[in-house]
């Protein structure tokens, strides 16, 4: 049953990389601000075009 | 701090969520249609082409992979953009992408009804197309992340997280998995036997549901459900929890599709354990979907689109809570390889999926065509369609599942087995027919959600490029200025250390897998040898139909199964077997001893029964394979099929390929000349042959001298 050292070295080295990328993220601040991410989506300003004044278009 | 000016790509979306439709509608029809063939398996199977066995892996695939796999890129393209302020990397890319995928679905369009299959649930298709697929999911990730690099927000989103987990996992996922021998063009054989290729597929097969079902999904909700309801997620806080609990549980829980079978116990039980933790991360995350309506709720009486989100929120909830509960191993010994399964992923598919997808264009549509959605009336009408629909599929099936399974594990005052399986299939008939109308349902609701979306588009124009601003964003100082240099060089070695470390890694893979799997195939029962070269041919053509689509070779050790089937079955007997076929599902009965003790049936039963399975057991769901009465065997391919057994360990003497055709005439003459003796007259060359030695040698080997 040797591929259970494949399934289990695969999943380890997939759920390591997924803890690097938590690290990561704590290290980075990107786990400071729990509150206004959540707002922040919301916002979608709408902008006037000025480069492309016809780039409407159809199917 | 500099404003930057950019567009955001809205036409890639658009061609996404196009495709979404169609496809979806045209998964969901040939979902129906696998539906119905099960009330009336004579006039639907229209054979060979679209029979049960190769159209039902079609309706998987399409409905995850084309219309979910549509979805997930319309959702993704769409929110990635405007979550990191900017465009999506490149445009040539996203072109490749959205075409790369389509040409993918129609490649499977065609080669499933072809019966070109690798006969591995939701990884059906060939070599070819998975190397297609492998290039495409590439150009995804490299799209991607090159947008997250060029990004113009330095945080992400908690959706991207669940995006970045989709793009990694899945990858990982599909190479394992599709480690397969070509020996032609559409014909592979996969690296892995028996019960290692079982725990691969299921492996695979969960995570298929967790990271191309639910995690990107789950992406997408937190995303476009705050949008939708104009609120903020509940807790964002827990959004974060959610995401990662479920990345580190969800991985671990592929064993419980096998519980009760060959699998070693102890992976059976880790299987259970993490299944039955994940039931946590996930009702955090349907809570807090549900909770991001809090003080809207009057809202979603009117908001059509709201409606749709919370029904879908709360499937997510039932399938999390029913998922851990099949996975204890008590209630996976009622369930498995029942309709109840069925129900269960249909309530996940149909309802989170499906009811997500349809409230994300109804959002999505209009806004990108400046417009309003044509009429709310027909979203409406879709929204009860689809609602009762899912009802009308899943309570019938439900109990449809229970009823099978107690009418299997019956028995009679005296200790005989009180039903024969063909009194359960005639029972099942009226719950496949109700079942039919909540699909027929739920299809009308999509069709009315077509015409809907594309009136809307033809009343609006799709704003190609949309414009938008965002401060360009500024270089990380962090704390320390005047470290920034040190640590951008600092970075740069670890980078390089872990992609080395990744190539090195995927080289000796490559390199030690096979060795390593074909050692580890010794077999462990003496007594069970190689299949002969007919038996191996007739093997293949079992694939080829899909019949695991309707019978397992499992034995589970109940004494229900070992009265009804015989002696359950051992790790030791499936070494042979490139790929597994336990199946999943007991439409038809257990074959795995189909060859051996009281199941053991004349060839010429067989003849008839393939023939015309109804005419031998009234009221049988079976479609007819009369046409392997009439397909000569192609025996060219012998040769080359031993060829790949031996490469995969399989110990045929060496040489053996070149005599291995005149031992298959051999052994097709002998049955030829039996049924011969039963009155029926059929050339030694037929494919039905075939059929018939593999069915014969099923499961009979353990019991050889």
């Amino acid at each position: 049953m040797s591929v259970f050292i494949i399934l289990i070295i695969t999943s380890v080295l997939v759920a390591g990389g997924f803890l690097l990328a938590f690290l990561w993220s704590v290290k980075s601040g990107q786990m400071d601000d729990d509150y206004t991410p959540s707002i922040r989506i919301l916002f979608e300003d709408e902008v006037a075009s000025k480069k492309y004044p016809n780039n409407n278009e159809t199917i | 701090m500099q404003v930057e000016s950019f567009q955001y790509d809205n036409k890639t979306v658009r061609n996404f969520a196009i495709a979404t439709i169609i496809w979806g509608v045209v998964g969901m029809t040939v979902g129906l249609w696998v539906a119905l063939q099960l009330v009336f398996p004579t006039t639907l199977n229209l054979q060979p082409f679209f029979s049960f066995g190769r159209i039902r892996p079609l309706h998987t695939n399409a409905v995850i992979f084309a219309f979910v796999g549509n979805g997930i890129f319309m959702g993704v393209y769409y929110s990635l953009q405007r979550l990191l302020k900017a465009r999506m990397y490149s445009d040539l890319l996203s072109k490749i992408h959205f075409w790369g995928w389509q040409l993918i679905i129609v490649a499977a369009a065609i080669t499933l009804p072809l019966g070109i299959s690798t006969a591995k649930e939701y990884a059906e298709l060939e070599w070819p197309i998975d190397i297609a697929i492998t290039l495409i999911w590439v150009v995804f990730g490299w799209n991607m992340f090159a947008t997250i690099i060029k990004r113009r927000e330095r945080h992400l989103y908690v959706a991207i997280w669940f995006y970045i987990a989709t793009f990694v996992t899945v990858a990982v996922l599909h190479l394992v998995n599709s480690f397969e021998l070509p020996i032609s063009l559409f014909k592979s054989y996969t690296w892995y036997a028996g019960v290692q290729d079982a725990l691969v597929q299921w492996w695979y097969g969960h995570n298929a549901v967790a990271f191309f079902l639910t995690t990107p999904y789950l992406g997408l909700m937190y995303y476009f459900m705050p949008k939708a309801a104009n609120r903020p997620v509940f807790s964002y806080k827990l959004s974060i929890i959610h995401f990662w609990a479920l990345i580190f549980l969800y991985i671990w829980a592929g064993p419980h599709h096998l519980l009760y079978t060959a699998l070693p116990n102890w992976a059976q039980s880790l299987g259970v354990v993490f299944s039955f933790m994940l039931i946590f991360p996930s009702w955090g995350g349907m809570i807090n979907g549900l909770l991001t309506l809090r003080g809207a709720w009057d809202r979603v009486r009117e908001d059509v689109i709201l409606k749709f989100m919370v029904v879908a929120v709360t499937a997510y909830g039932m399938s999390t809570f029913e998922g851990p509960m099949l996975s204890l191993k008590s209630i996976n010994a009622v369930a498995h390889y029942t309709d109840w399964i069925v129900a269960h992923v249909h309530v996940g598919g149909l309802g989170w999926n499906g009811m997500l997808t349809f409230g994300i264009l109804y959002w999505l549509i209009p806004r990108m065509y400046k417009t309003s959605l044509y009429s709310n009336k027909l979203a409406n009408a879709h929204f009860w369609l689809a609602t009762l629909g899912i009802l009308f599929y899943a309570i019938p099936m439900y109990w449809a599942g229970w009823q099978q399974a107690s009418m299997w594990k019956q028995f009679t005052p005296t200790g005989q087995l009180k039903y024969q399986f063909l009194e359960t299939v005639t029972y099942m008939r009226p719950f496949y027919a109700m079942r039919s109308l909540g699909g027929l349902l739920y299809l009308t609701g999509a069709i009315l959600g077509m015409v809907n979306l594309f009136k809307t588009i033809g009343k609006g124009t799709l704003v190609a490029n949309e414009d938008a601003e965002a401060p360009a964003l500024e270089a990380t100082h962090e704390k320390h200025k005047g470290e920034h240099w040190h640590r951008w060089i600092e970075r740069k070695p670890t980078l390089m250390l872990v992609m080395s470390l990744i190539v090195i890694l995927i080289g000796g893979a490559v390199e030690m897998i096979p060795t390593f799997l074909v050692k580890s195939n010794v077999p462990t029962i003496s007594s069970v040898k190689p299949y002969t070269p007919l038996e191996l041919q007739g093997r293949d053509i079992y694939v080829r139909e899909g019949c695991y689509t309707c019978h397992s070779q499992m034995i589970r050790p109940f004494r229900s199964e070992t009265e009804r089937y015989g002696e359950y079955s051992k790790a030791g007997e499936f070494v042979y077997d490139h790929p597994f076929q336990w199946g999943s599902k007991r439409t038809g009965p257990d074959l795995a001893r189909e060859g051996a003790g009281n199941n053991k049936k004349s060839n010429a039963w067989h003849f008839n029964h393939l023939d015309e399975p109804s005419a031998i057991s009234t009221g049988s769901v079976m479609p007819s394979y009369a046409f392997l009465i009439d397909h000569e065997l192609d025996t060219a391919t012998t040769a080359s099929k031993i060829k790949a057994m031996q490469t995969l360990g399989v110990p045929y003497a060496t040489g053996y390929a070149e005599i291995a055709n005149k031992e298959l005439m051999d052994q097709a003459k002998l049955i030829t000349a039996n049924l011969k003796q039963d009155g029926i007259e059929v050339g030694s060359n037929k494919e039905i042959i075939s059929v018939i030695a593999y069915l014969q040698r099923l499961g009979t080997d353990i019991n050889k001298k």
